[in-house]
């Protein structure tokens, strides 16, 4: 047993795993596109984190004097309102850096819960088999049977309206194709000589599971999440939107869509602008993640 | 092939009876009184509350509960709507025709640019062309539907008043549905400028849904025929000295074709789910906005219908694309 974990340990020491980040990188750099999605995607982190430093007004502060006013290079625009105002008088940019922290939020919650439920669930459907493996994909065949935004919508009408109850829906409907990955990837491990051998000499199964095999499992993962990050983004916002997601007056981008809608023919800004800062977050986002994917799995490289 | 349809049917099966079970506890995981939700009634007396009770069956065991259920499913009765008290399934079918012909526009739009884009980026790789097919694919796929219908209405109904904001038709015209399938309808009617009208009211609705298929499939066809271009019997066919056209249109078109039908049978789960935001925003008389406005009037028996209806529909797509997938490639129908 000390002999195994010594050559593991060889293997991640941080040599190692230098070497391996380095490959990595000199990989991803390759795409362009990916590198410039990544850049996107740290600015925006930085806009959130700082938001309270960056937004020139509160999102919720009401500007009485200045309802729907439009963006500075148009006539009736000013710099006080660099994006223009919403029609009680808040100012949009502002709105739409405060947004980000939503956005950024919701990716992480709904990645972090449904990664972690559906790695459990995939490992113990794909090292068992038999019964429970049955059962876990029967559940998430159900799951899957549904389209994922119809069924989200159901679980907030259950749960009731909130952005906490729109990401748990979320992540339940993304669930099953982290359970599927996991089970894939931990049937062709488990196949491989090194799981026979450790246990063999009696690893323990929660260590095999989680120590021995999982990290072997990681790259589909890996590219799995950075997808439905955006896919939890643009999903949160669609909720939002239909009035499902985030309250009013939260400057989530969805619900600010909704809530502009009815100035829709009179105010192009109020629209516009929400739906740009969805778009490029969600586009940086998936850039990335074929980057990711190239980079990690040169097996599913597209060319 | 036998063997491989009954097999596929052994898993549709039991998750069907799955979403049935979904539907049937939704009901039950409401906050509120099942009853009281399931009738839709203000100022009920006591005794009306136990009748109803009894009639719905919620003084029984929840197991008998769920059999009772079923058969109440199995004879056709899907629960009635809390707000128009019709029946569920009649509801249901008399929306599907506008979703129905919604959703085949989008596919047809999705395909007939999808395919051409995707194939011709594939053969001039790293032209100009592909980096702008790839972009704009990437753009679609990340667009925020319900945002991009905002802004068509923006530009094609505010600016430019080309079309109509809302609805199926003109009001100015009526005739009685036979197909249900208003472009079909309004032909038969022979009303001068019916067509028109349908057709203004269908084209930006169509494209905002067929707007994420568009994407997926022009990024499927690409790189499948990407992948076939590179065998063997594609340099093979070269080398004979068959012309371009020919061998892209005989040789590899034909094998980069089988990835791409089942690309494009997956996308019936997308195209409802888009459906929802689609119809809201374009205000369609279908299934998505109906889903959506019953999840607001808490007609519960509705959308619990309406859940079990669309699952059953897409299981159903899901199971036909299987086996035509299995009709076309034998390599499938024999593993697994």
């Amino acid at each position: 047993m000390d002999e195994v974990l010594a050559t593991q340990e060889i293997d991640l020491r941080p040599s190692g795993r230098i070497a391996l980040l380095k490959d990595f990188w000199s990989y991803f750099s390759e795409n362009k596109g990916a590198v410039a999605g990544l850049v996107f995607f740290i600015v925006i982190i930085i806009v959130a984190i700082f938001a309270d430093f960056i937004a020139p007004h509160h999102p919720n502060q009401q500007f009485r004097d200045a309802l729907l006013q439009p963006p500075f290079w148009q006539s009736g625009g000013d710099f006080r309102f660099i994006l223009g105002t919403d029609a009680v008088g808040r100012d949009m940019l502002s709105r739409l850096i405060y947004g980000s922290r939503f956005s950024l939020f919701i990716g992480c919650i709904v990645v972090s819960i449904s990664l972690v439920v559906g790695v459990i669930l995939g490992m113990l459907a794909g090292y068992f088999r038999g019964k429970v493996d049955t059962f876990i994909m029967r559940i998430m065949d159900v799951v899957l049977a549904f389209p994922s935004l119809l069924l989200a919508l159901v679980l907030v009408a259950i749960l009731g309206p909130s952005l906490i109850n729109a990401m748990i829906a979320i992540a339940i409907v993304q669930q099953p194709h982290y359970v599927r990955l996991t089970r894939a990837a931990v049937m062709s491990e488990m196949t491989k000589d090194y799981v026979t051998a450790s246990r063999i000499i009696g690893v323990k199964t929660l260590r095999l599971m989680f120590v021995t095999v999982l990290p072997n499992c990681m790259a589909p993962l890996i590219v799995q999440a950075a997808l439905s990050f955006s896919t939890a983004i643009l999903d949160a916002a669609a909720l939002g939107f239909l009035g499902m997601g985030a309250q009013p007056p939260a400057p989530e981008w969805g619900t600010m869509l909704a809530e502009a809608r009815e100035f829709i023919l009179r105010a192009w800004w109020v629209v516009t602008f929400p739906g740009v800062a969805i778009l490029t977050t969600v586009l940086a986002i998936n850039v990335m993640g074929d980057g990711l994917r190239d980079a990690l799995d040169p097996k599913l490289k597209r060319s | 092939m036998l063997p491989y349809i009954l097999r596929k049917l052994g898993v549709i099966i039991p998750t069907f009876f799955g979403v049935t079970l979904v539907a049937f506890v939704f009901i039950r995981l409401l906050p509120g009184d099942p009853v009281l939700l399931m009738a839709g009634e203000r100022g009920m007396t006591e005794q009306r509350h136990a009748a109803l009770m009894a009639e719905f069956g919620y003084d029984k065991p929840i197991i008998v509960q769920y059999g009772i259920y079923l058969k109440d499913l199995f004879s056709g009765d899907f629960g009635t709507s809390i707000i128009t008290r019709q029946p569920v399934l009649k509801e249901f079918f008399t929306l599907f025709p506008a979703t129905m012909e919604l959703s085949m526009v989008a596919i047809f739009i999705a395909v007939a640019v999808g395919l051409p884009a995707g194939m011709i980026a594939a053969t001039k790789r790293r032209s100009f062309f592909d980096h702008a097919v790839m972009t704009g694919a990437l753009t679609g796929y990340s667009m925020p539907i319900f945002w991009w219908g905002l802004l068509l209405i923006i530009f094609f109904s505010g600016i430019l008043g080309w079309t109509p904001v809302s609805g199926r038709i003109s009001l100015l015209y009526y005739f009685e549905p036979v197909t249900g399938f208003m472009l079909i309808d309004t032909l038969l009617s022979g009303q001068s400028g019916a067509f028109r009208s349908a057709l203004a009211h269908l084209i930006l609705p169509a494209v905002v849904l067929a707007t994420i298929p568009l994407a997926v499939i022009a990024r499927q066809t690409r790189s499948a025929m990407l992948e076939v271009l590179s065998e063997d019997y594609v340099r093979t066919a070269k080398a004979k000295g068959l012309g371009p056209g020919r061998v892209i249109g005989m040789h590899a078109l034909r094998n980069a074709m089988i990835p791409v039908i089942t690309v494009i049978g997956l996308q019936v789960g997308v195209l409802f789910a888009g459906a929802i935001l689609t119809e809201t925003i374009f205000s369609w008389p279908g299934i998505g906005k109906w889903m959506v406005d019953s999840i607001f009037r808490r007609d519960y028996p509705s959308v619990q219908g309406g859940l079990l209806l669309i699952a059953g529909m897409v299981m159903i797509v899901n199971l036909v694309v299987d086996v035509l997938y299995g009709l076309i490639n034998p390599r499938i129908r024999h593993t697994d």
